[in-house]
């Protein structure tokens, strides 16, 4: 440590006792960190030890597993229906992820640029949906689904609307664009750029690192969804998720939480290996608003 | 230029505005102003999703805020929650958001364990808990137990059920960390040194320095802590249903709100009524309660100066 009194001779007691507060702040700092550390690991410690139990020492109290069961990984994985609930998902997670940037960047862009009569009321309108639980409207919802177009037992009620626009991620756009200067905007129409060209060539470039954000939190939120797939899919359990498959899982194996936490582990594995490869971009995002995720 | 160009070229510009919000002009058609009428509609509607629609009046609202059993004790709940699980959030965010400002050595990985229990799905971190906090073989319980603690029933006691789903919430506070985190190194350098040179203490500079300039952020925490609170239903529905054990096909139905009501939601009741027991209108009338209650939240968000709706130009 560089804090050492030593390697300062000729420090006044008044200096020495400063440096000997910052390394007891510094000290404490880091004690706390390692305490909140560990409140916020050991769960996961927890989960993954639990995971590796075989089924006898599952049911006991023991923290560590005595022999160490890979083969639980395998267990699940060959359950009947993981391998769908993982399709399902990917679907729901990568279609509905692309339906919404696609849908939501030109409005976020005409909020975020155009002078329009009727603008803050747009904008008001977009922070209503945003905050709206889906509750609310998801009787109304489920009956259009269900009964007028029969697409209940699926995963589309829940795909489709993603087409036409999101209002989380207009919402995160339209912050984002905002930061982008208009002069660059002028500078293309001056150029004779149409307003398309100028969005396609000039804007969404800039805008990358607000897309990324937002297509990350969107493909997280249907990585998540328990409830729309819950509404939807239930009645057939081709279409289930693996959000909503978990639950399942566990009412099938009663009392293996080794089982239970080997597919608990396999559900949060791929989420936090995204959030690694793309940690910059996910950051800046839950600054920008802060609001879902 | 003339006013017929002038006029033409508004036109156009009015039809590229249209052009551009389309996708969202229909969504918020078909996916918000179509099914919140009909919510109102079928809130005066006996309707079971089978026989057609009857007027019935404001039987379905008395029936909820008089008789439905479950409508009080959510709200009950729903303030519980506020005042102590935003509360603590908050609370927590914000002390782990300092932590991590002053935080030397390693700090990005301080930070990354931090912010990873908030990325975990909800259903597994769920399950994950009620299996680390379940009194009989949960590895709290049996830590607990080792230091001669007394061992709470958790998610199997009503007394607990609420405080248990607070640790989880807590467990996830990244996101908050993370805008604390934001707001913390915004305040301005200049103030804590002139603070330091009139030889303010550390509790003095927080309470005079740090705090006032992050206020506006942690009114925003707190107000989109209520909202997020309105809608909470995946974790308490889960807790409930995978502690009580009676999950998935076998024939019996979920009651929400395991232990007796303590985890009761008013989101859960708008599942419960309308696919449980098909009583749609009722199901409509809590969903408008929710409704009003989250929109009131999300006005005082928007009032706020500087706030959500900043101009843009």
């Amino acid at each position: 440590m560089t804090y050492a009194p030593r390697a300062l001779p000729k420090a006044t007691p008044a200096a020495r006792t400063a440096r000997r507060g910052a390394v007891l702040h510094w000290i404490a700092v880091h004690a706390l960190g390692v305490a909140a550390a560990l409140f916020f690991v050991l769960p996961f410690v927890f989960l993954l030890l639990t995971s590796l139990m075989s089924d006898q020492q599952a049911l006991t109290r023991d923290l560590t597993p005595d022999t160490w069961e890979w083969g639980n990984y395998a267990r699940v994985w060959n359950t009947p229906g993981f391998l769908t609930w993982w399709r399902n998902t990917l679907l729901y997670a990568g279609l509905g992820t692309l339906l919404t940037v696609l849908s939501s960047v030109p409005v976020a862009y005409a909020l975020a640029k155009f002078r329009f009569r009727g603008r803050r009321l747009a904008l008001m309108l977009v922070v209503s949906m945003m905050m709206l639980p889906p509750q609310v409207v998801i009787i109304p919802m489920y009956l259009f689904w269900a009964k007028q177009l029969d697409l209940s037992g699926s995963l589309w009620p829940l795909i489709v609307p993603m087409a036409f626009g999101d209002a989380f991620s207009v919402f995160l756009l339209r912050q984002f664009l905002l930061t982008i200067p208009g002069e660059y905007l002028d500078a293309a129409r001056v150029d004779g750029c149409g307003e398309l060209r100028t969005l396609l060539r000039v804007v969404l470039p800039m805008a990358r690192p607000g897309i990324a954000a937002v297509a990350l939190f969107q493909f997280f939120y249907a990585w998540n969804d328990y409830f729309g797939p819950q509404i939807y899919a239930s009645e057939n359990p081709a279409a289930w998720t693996l959000s909503y498959g978990l639950e399942s899982f566990k009412g099938a194996h009663h009392t293996d939480w080794n089982l239970t936490m080997a597919a608990t582990v396999l559900v949060m594995a791929p989420v936090i290996l995204v959030f690694f490869l793309a940690q910059r971009a996910f950051v800046e995002g839950v600054t920008l608003t802060g609001v879902k995720g | 230029m003339t006013v017929r160009t002038l006029r033409a070229k508004r036109t156009r510009g009015a039809l590229r505005t249209v052009a551009f919000l389309s996708p969202w002009l229909v969504g918020s058609g078909v996916f918000f102003a179509y099914p919140l009428v009909s919510a109102v509609y079928f809130s005066f509607m006996d309707y079971d999703g089978f026989r057609a629609p009857v007027f019935n009046g404001l039987e379905n609202w008395r029936y909820v805020l008089a008789d439905y059993p479950a409508f009080w004790p959510s709200m009950a709940n729903t303030l519980w929650l506020v005042a102590v699980m935003v509360t603590c959030r908050v609370v927590f965010g914000l002390g782990v958001g300092l932590l991590v400002t002053r935080i030397k050595t390693g700090a990005g990985v301080f930070r990354t364990l931090f912010y990873l229990p908030c990325l975990a799905p909800p259903v597994a971190a769920t399950l994950g808990f009620v299996f680390l906090l379940n009194p009989g073989t949960g590895p709290v319980n049996a830590i607990l137990a080792d230091l001669g603690l007394p061992a709470p029933g958790w998610f199997n006691d009503p007394a607990w059920s609420k405080p248990a789903l607070t640790v989880l919430a807590v467990w996830g506070v990244g996101d908050l960390m993370v805008i604390f985190m934001a707001a913390l190194l915004d305040v301005p350098k200049e103030q804590y040194e002139a603070a330091e040179l009139d030889g303010a203490s550390a509790r003095q500079r927080f309470r005079h320095v740090t705090l006032p300039n992050i206020s506006p952020i942690v009114l925003f925490a707190v107000v989109t802590g209520v909202i997020q609170t309105m809608q909470y239903y995946t974790q308490p529905l889960v807790a409930g249903k995978v502690a009580s054990g009676v999950i998935g096909n076998s024939g019996q139905q979920f009651e929400p709100g395991y232990p007796e009501k303590s985890t009761l939601t008013l989101p859960q009741l708008v599942h419960n009524l309308g696919f449980q027991r098909f009583d749609y209108g009722s199901a409509c009338v809590v969903a408008l309660v929710l409704f009003a209650l989250s929109m009131a939240f999300t006005a005082l968000l928007m009032r706020r100066r500087g706030g959500l709706l900043q101009a843009g130009d």
